[in-house]
């Protein structure tokens, strides 16, 4: 996966340098460690900065939304299953795009790494299967597979969905993953153990809406939790305003999120607001067999009737 | 959500269905009333010292 970095700012040169494209967009080494940022190369001398390691977790196709330009874009399998999910919903056509396809390993959980290390990190090293984080007077080495973002370790679709170029032979998908153990324990609780626990959950949350930005899906030019007129929800810190916000925001992204983990991934507080939206993946995999953005062709759920659709809620 | 089971209720009307309307309303609202004020959706006032 290291060889990757290379091959990426070979293409990504060879597209700006042809004209093919405006920009391409990639990552960048971030200024703390484990941080990769998003980087807009929009010639060849920028593209020689593009690179590729274990943390370049956040969601590129965040950043094609009604963009007008010609563009290429790096995308794992979560990232290229929300461009499909753009390109259907119209914020961006096809034409417009050249995907750098990436074969993807999964992303390692910065969190999961800073918990098991005694001091501030420094520096990280990867190798193909091991992460090595190193501080003031320690040094410590991780396996890759143990310390993966959640999201990445259920992932079963690595591999991007669509591509024009792709930066590595396709690696082999994770077979016989349960996807929904946690949502099932939530699911097996009583209403009040459930309102207990998403109160837990929730405590921490600051109202940053980190999660809503770092989320391709929320792509909306006045979100509901910045209106005045009229002012759907409080903007306090009231546990009612923040649990609105949580849930509305679940509700907003159902039979569309990939479970890319944008929004968990972003928190500054770590709070898992994923169970909401697996929650509804579930529900749109049992009544739908739908998963989002896997093909141009197929309307969403949401968006099309179909005689066997379930209708049982109505009496 | 946590919300107890019976407060949140889901029907469809047709616009010429008006009795269906009536009966339903009528149920929803007995039931609620059966069940109670809900405090977990009421929002507290700041606490002045």
């Amino acid at each position: 996966m290291l060889s990757y970095a290379e091959k990426i700012r070979e293409i990504a040169g060879r597209l700006l340098a042809s004209g093919a494209v405006n920009m391409v967009i990639g990552f960048r080494q971030g200024t703390i460690p484990m941080m990769n940022e998003p980087h807009f190369a929009k010639n060849p001398a920028e593209a020689a900065k593009l690179v590729w390691d274990s943390h370049c977790g956040i969601n590129l196709a965040n950043y094609l939304t009604d963009r007008k330009e010609k563009i290429g874009i790096v995308a794992k399998g979560c990232d290229s299953r929300n461009i499909v999910t753009h390109i259907i919903e119209n914020k961006i056509k096809r034409e417009q795009l050249v995907v750098i396809g990436v074969p993807c390993q999964g992303m390692v959980d910065k969190r999961k790494i800073a918990l098991k290390c005694p001091g501030e990190i420094t520096a990280v090293i990867e190798t193909e299967t091991q992460v090595t984080a190193t501080g003031n007077g320690f040094s410590q080495s991780f396996d890759k597979k143990d310390v993966l973002q959640h999201n990445c370790s259920l992932c079963i679709h690595r591999n991007p969905v669509i591509h024009d170029e792709l930066v590595a032979a396709p690696v082999e998908e994770q077979k016989g993953i349960d996807r929904y153990a946690d949502v099932r324990a939530v699911e097996a609780m009583s209403p009040e153990q459930r309102w207990k626990y998403f109160e837990d959950l929730l405590s921490p949350c600051v109202r940053c809406y980190a999660c809503r930005n770092a989320c391709p899906l929320c792509y909306c030019p006045t979100c509901f939790v910045d209106e005045s007129r009229p002012q759907w929800v409080g903007k306090g810190q009231d546990p009612s305003d923040v649990r609105t916000f949580h849930f509305l925001r679940a509700y907003h992204c159902a039979g569309r999120c990939t479970d890319c983990g944008s929004c968990e991934r972003s928190c500054p507080v770590g709070i898992n607001m994923r169970v909401f939206t697996k929650k509804l993946e579930k529900d749109c995999l049992d009544l739908f067999g739908w998963e989002a953005g896997l093909s141009l062709d197929v309307r969403p759920p949401l968006d099309v009737y179909r005689p066997s659709d379930p209708n049982d809620f109505i009496k | 959500m946590g919300i107890e089971p019976g407060r949140l209720q889901f029907s469809w009307i047709s616009s010429a269905e008006s009795t269906k309307f009536v009966e339903v309303v009528t149920q929803v609202t007995n039931a609620i009333r059966a069940l109670g004020p809900n405090p977990d959706f009421t929002k507290k006032l700041a606490e002045v010292a």
